[in-house]
Protein backbone atom coordinates (compact mmCIF):
# COMPACT_ATOMS: atom_id res chain seq x y z
CA UNK A 1 0.00 0.00 0.00
CA UNK A 2 1.24 2.91 -0.87
CA UNK A 3 2.05 5.92 1.88
CA UNK A 4 -0.71 8.31 0.85
CA UNK A 5 -3.56 6.02 0.23
CA UNK A 6 -2.35 4.48 4.34
CA UNK A 7 -4.98 5.18 7.01
CA UNK A 8 -4.00 7.83 9.85
CA UNK A 9 -3.24 4.96 12.57
CA UNK A 10 -0.81 2.98 10.58
CA UNK A 11 1.14 6.29 9.20
CA UNK A 12 1.54 7.28 12.70
CA UNK A 13 2.73 3.89 13.73
CA UNK A 14 5.49 3.48 10.47
CA UNK A 15 6.48 7.38 12.08
CA UNK A 16 7.20 5.96 15.46
CA UNK A 17 9.26 3.24 14.27
CA UNK A 18 11.77 5.83 12.20
CA UNK A 19 9.84 5.51 8.85
CA UNK A 20 11.34 9.06 7.54
CA UNK A 21 8.88 8.68 4.35
CA UNK A 22 5.96 8.07 6.38
CA UNK A 23 6.79 11.20 8.57
CA UNK A 24 7.02 13.07 5.04
CA UNK A 25 3.75 11.65 4.20
CA UNK A 26 2.31 12.61 7.71
CA UNK A 27 3.82 16.43 7.22
CA UNK A 28 2.04 16.27 3.83
CA UNK A 29 -1.20 15.27 4.69
CA UNK A 30 -1.34 17.45 7.71
CA UNK A 31 0.08 20.66 6.56
CA UNK A 32 -2.82 22.37 5.07
CA UNK A 33 -4.77 22.08 8.14
CA UNK A 34 -2.16 23.37 10.66
CA UNK A 35 -1.19 26.39 8.11
CA UNK A 36 -5.01 26.74 8.03
CA UNK A 37 -5.65 27.48 11.84
CA UNK A 38 -2.52 29.55 11.98
CA UNK A 39 -3.21 31.54 9.59
CA UNK A 40 -7.41 31.82 9.18
CA UNK A 41 -8.65 30.58 12.49
CA UNK A 42 -6.09 32.65 14.91
CA UNK A 43 -4.71 35.12 11.59
CA UNK A 44 -1.14 35.34 12.58
CA UNK A 45 1.09 37.19 10.69
CA UNK A 46 3.05 35.17 8.71
CA UNK A 47 6.43 34.76 10.42
CA UNK A 48 4.16 34.00 13.77
CA UNK A 49 2.56 31.58 11.61
CA UNK A 50 5.54 29.77 10.31
CA UNK A 51 7.41 29.42 14.19
CA UNK A 52 4.18 27.97 15.22
CA UNK A 53 3.61 25.70 12.51
CA UNK A 54 7.59 24.22 12.86
CA UNK A 55 6.82 24.11 16.40
CA UNK A 56 3.82 21.90 16.10
CA UNK A 57 5.25 19.47 13.91
CA UNK A 58 8.50 19.74 16.28
CA UNK A 59 6.67 18.50 19.02
CA UNK A 60 4.47 16.35 16.95
CA UNK A 61 7.96 14.43 15.95
CA UNK A 62 9.05 14.27 19.97
CA UNK A 63 5.91 13.58 21.19
CA UNK A 64 4.14 11.29 18.82
CA UNK A 65 4.60 8.30 21.27
CA UNK A 66 2.51 9.71 23.61
CA UNK A 67 -0.33 9.52 21.46
CA UNK A 68 -3.05 7.72 23.02
CA UNK A 69 -4.96 6.80 19.84
CA UNK A 70 -3.09 6.92 16.41
CA UNK A 71 -6.24 7.25 14.80
CA UNK A 72 -6.83 10.83 16.65
CA UNK A 73 -3.75 12.44 14.91
CA UNK A 74 -5.50 15.45 13.67
CA UNK A 75 -7.77 16.10 16.57
CA UNK A 76 -4.50 15.89 18.17
CA UNK A 77 -2.25 18.20 15.59
CA UNK A 78 -5.48 20.69 15.91
CA UNK A 79 -5.36 21.42 19.64
CA UNK A 80 -1.35 21.40 19.46
CA UNK A 81 -2.23 24.30 17.02
CA UNK A 82 -4.59 25.65 18.78
CA UNK A 83 -2.44 26.13 21.69
CA UNK A 84 0.53 27.64 20.61
CA UNK A 85 -1.37 30.08 18.45
CA UNK A 86 -2.89 30.91 21.04
CA UNK A 87 0.34 31.52 23.50
CA UNK A 88 1.91 33.44 20.35
CA UNK A 89 -0.49 36.00 20.33
CA UNK A 90 -0.57 36.13 23.92
CA UNK A 91 3.30 36.58 23.92
CA UNK A 92 2.90 39.39 21.44
CA UNK A 93 -0.20 40.82 23.02
CA UNK A 94 1.55 43.63 25.52
CA UNK A 95 0.75 46.31 23.18
CA UNK A 96 -2.71 44.69 21.62
CA UNK A 97 -4.95 43.06 23.95
CA UNK A 98 -6.20 40.18 21.97
CA UNK A 99 -8.79 37.33 22.96
CA UNK A 100 -8.45 34.50 20.64
CA UNK A 101 -11.80 33.05 21.15
CA UNK A 102 -13.59 36.38 20.58
CA UNK A 103 -12.21 37.17 17.34
CA UNK A 104 -14.51 37.87 14.71
CA UNK A 105 -16.06 34.53 13.27
CA UNK A 106 -15.26 32.93 16.41
CA UNK A 107 -12.42 30.10 16.42
CA UNK A 108 -15.08 27.30 17.06
CA UNK A 109 -16.66 28.01 13.77
CA UNK A 110 -13.44 28.41 11.42
CA UNK A 111 -12.06 25.21 13.31
CA UNK A 112 -15.79 23.33 12.19
CA UNK A 113 -15.35 24.51 8.67
CA UNK A 114 -11.52 23.21 8.54
CA UNK A 115 -12.30 19.81 9.65
CA UNK A 116 -15.16 19.93 6.93
CA UNK A 117 -12.34 21.12 4.39
CA UNK A 118 -9.88 18.64 6.00
CA UNK A 119 -13.10 15.62 4.94
CA UNK A 120 -13.43 16.89 1.81
CA UNK A 121 -9.95 16.95 0.56
CA UNK A 122 -9.66 13.03 1.96
CA UNK A 123 -12.77 12.40 -0.29
CA UNK A 124 -10.56 14.10 -3.41
CA UNK A 125 -8.46 10.88 -2.80
CA UNK A 126 -10.83 9.35 -4.43
CA UNK A 127 -10.79 11.24 -7.78
CA UNK A 128 -8.58 10.22 -10.54
CA UNK A 129 -5.60 12.50 -10.23
CA UNK A 130 -6.13 14.88 -13.17
CA UNK A 131 -9.72 15.52 -11.25
CA UNK A 132 -7.89 15.93 -8.20
CA UNK A 133 -5.18 18.85 -9.70
CA UNK A 134 -7.78 20.18 -11.58
CA UNK A 135 -9.90 21.08 -8.40
CA UNK A 136 -7.03 21.76 -6.12
CA UNK A 137 -5.02 24.07 -8.87
CA UNK A 138 -8.69 26.21 -9.56
CA UNK A 139 -10.26 26.50 -5.91
CA UNK A 140 -6.82 25.78 -3.22
CA UNK A 141 -4.16 27.68 -5.30
CA UNK A 142 -6.32 30.12 -6.93
CA UNK A 143 -4.86 29.59 -10.43
CA UNK A 144 -6.64 30.82 -13.68
CA UNK A 145 -7.73 28.52 -16.15
CA UNK A 146 -4.53 29.22 -18.61
CA UNK A 147 -2.07 28.36 -16.08
CA UNK A 148 -3.82 25.36 -15.19
CA UNK A 149 -3.83 24.10 -18.69
CA UNK A 150 -0.42 25.21 -19.80
CA UNK A 151 0.56 23.05 -16.17
CA UNK A 152 -1.73 20.18 -17.23
CA UNK A 153 -1.35 20.38 -21.41
CA UNK A 154 -4.96 20.71 -21.46
CA UNK A 155 -6.95 22.78 -23.21
CA UNK A 156 -7.74 25.84 -21.27
CA UNK A 157 -11.13 26.43 -22.86
CA UNK A 158 -12.31 23.28 -21.36
CA UNK A 159 -11.11 23.78 -17.64
CA UNK A 160 -14.84 24.89 -16.92
CA UNK A 161 -16.51 21.57 -17.70
CA UNK A 162 -13.65 20.08 -16.42
CA UNK A 163 -14.23 21.94 -12.69
CA UNK A 164 -17.93 21.02 -13.03
CA UNK A 165 -17.41 17.36 -13.95
CA UNK A 166 -15.05 16.88 -11.18
CA UNK A 167 -17.14 18.67 -8.70
CA UNK A 168 -19.90 16.58 -9.20
CA UNK A 169 -17.85 13.47 -8.99
CA UNK A 170 -16.44 15.13 -5.67
CA UNK A 171 -20.11 15.53 -4.74
CA UNK A 172 -20.66 11.55 -5.07
CA UNK A 173 -17.33 10.69 -3.53
CA UNK A 174 -18.14 12.98 -0.77
CA UNK A 175 -21.72 11.53 -0.07
CA UNK A 176 -20.41 8.16 -0.25
CA UNK A 177 -17.75 8.72 2.56
CA UNK A 178 -20.76 10.73 4.72
CA UNK A 179 -23.61 9.23 4.29
CA UNK A 180 -26.64 11.18 5.66
CA UNK A 181 -28.31 9.60 8.35
CA UNK A 182 -32.14 8.12 7.91
CA UNK A 183 -35.03 9.78 9.03
CA UNK A 184 -35.72 7.95 12.38
CA UNK A 185 -39.43 6.40 11.77
CA UNK B 1 -22.12 15.76 8.11
CA UNK B 2 -24.71 16.25 5.25
CA UNK B 3 -24.33 15.93 1.67
CA UNK B 4 -22.86 19.38 0.16
CA UNK B 5 -23.82 21.55 -3.37
CA UNK B 6 -21.32 21.68 -5.57
CA UNK B 7 -20.58 25.42 -4.56
CA UNK B 8 -20.36 24.40 -0.83
CA UNK B 9 -17.42 21.72 -1.90
CA UNK B 10 -15.74 24.86 -3.44
CA UNK B 11 -15.24 26.41 -1.02
CA UNK B 12 -14.44 23.67 1.22
CA UNK B 13 -11.15 22.61 -1.23
CA UNK B 14 -10.92 26.45 -1.18
CA UNK B 15 -10.37 26.90 2.71
CA UNK B 16 -7.41 24.84 2.44
CA UNK B 17 -5.21 25.94 0.39
CA UNK B 18 -1.19 24.81 0.58
CA UNK B 19 1.02 25.56 3.28
CA UNK B 20 4.26 27.39 1.68
CA UNK B 21 6.55 24.68 0.14
CA UNK B 22 10.19 26.00 1.97
CA UNK B 23 7.56 25.36 5.40
CA UNK B 24 6.48 22.06 4.61
CA UNK B 25 9.77 20.89 3.43
CA UNK B 26 11.68 21.97 6.85
CA UNK B 27 9.16 20.11 8.92
CA UNK B 28 9.68 17.01 6.33
CA UNK B 29 13.11 17.19 7.27
CA UNK B 30 13.02 17.33 11.36
CA UNK B 31 14.28 13.54 11.46
CA UNK B 32 17.11 14.40 9.57
CA UNK B 33 17.68 17.19 12.46
CA UNK B 34 16.62 15.72 15.56
CA UNK B 35 19.59 12.98 14.43
CA UNK B 36 22.05 15.38 13.75
CA UNK B 37 21.39 17.36 17.53
CA UNK B 38 21.71 13.98 18.65
CA UNK B 39 24.87 13.21 17.27
CA UNK B 40 26.74 16.58 18.19
CA UNK B 41 25.52 16.65 22.21
CA UNK B 42 26.76 12.96 22.13
CA UNK B 43 30.12 13.85 20.74
CA UNK B 44 29.99 16.94 23.16
CA UNK B 45 29.41 14.46 25.82
CA UNK B 46 32.10 12.12 25.06
CA UNK B 47 34.57 14.92 24.12
CA UNK B 48 35.10 17.78 26.49
CA UNK B 49 37.05 19.85 23.85
CA UNK B 50 34.42 20.17 21.49
CA UNK B 51 32.17 20.88 23.62
CA UNK B 52 33.72 24.24 25.14
CA UNK B 53 34.29 25.08 21.17
CA UNK B 54 30.77 24.59 21.35
CA UNK B 55 29.83 26.60 24.19
CA UNK B 56 32.60 29.61 23.23
CA UNK B 57 30.73 29.55 20.05
CA UNK B 58 28.69 27.78 18.97
CA UNK B 59 27.90 28.46 15.07
CA UNK B 60 31.68 28.79 14.28
CA UNK B 61 32.28 25.20 16.51
CA UNK B 62 29.62 23.14 13.99
CA UNK B 63 30.97 24.64 10.75
CA UNK B 64 34.76 24.04 11.76
CA UNK B 65 32.84 20.34 12.43
CA UNK B 66 31.32 20.26 8.88
CA UNK B 67 27.70 21.19 10.58
CA UNK B 68 25.36 23.69 8.78
CA UNK B 69 24.51 25.55 11.31
CA UNK B 70 20.97 27.20 9.54
CA UNK B 71 19.63 23.84 9.64
CA UNK B 72 20.26 23.25 13.06
CA UNK B 73 17.58 24.88 16.23
CA UNK B 74 20.74 26.37 18.08
CA UNK B 75 18.24 27.13 21.16
CA UNK B 76 17.49 23.95 21.33
CA UNK B 77 20.76 23.04 21.28
CA UNK B 78 22.49 25.17 23.60
CA UNK B 79 19.89 23.90 25.95
CA UNK B 80 20.59 20.55 25.74
CA UNK B 81 24.32 21.47 25.76
CA UNK B 82 23.92 23.34 29.20
CA UNK B 83 22.12 20.36 30.82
Amino acid sequence: MQLTSLPDAQLVARCRSGDEDAWRELVSRFSRYVYAICCQAYRLRQEDAEEVFQEVFSRAYQHLGKLRDDEAIRPWLGQLTRRLCIDRLRAGSREEIVDPETMPGGVDDKMETLDEAFAVHEAMAELSENCREILDRFFARDESYQTIGAALDIPSGTIASRISRCLSRLREAFAGRNPEPRPSS
Amino acid sequence: MTAYDEQRLAELIKALPPAPQAWVEAAQELPLVRGQLDDIVARAEADLAFRDALIANLEDALRLEGYKPETIPLDELRRRLEH
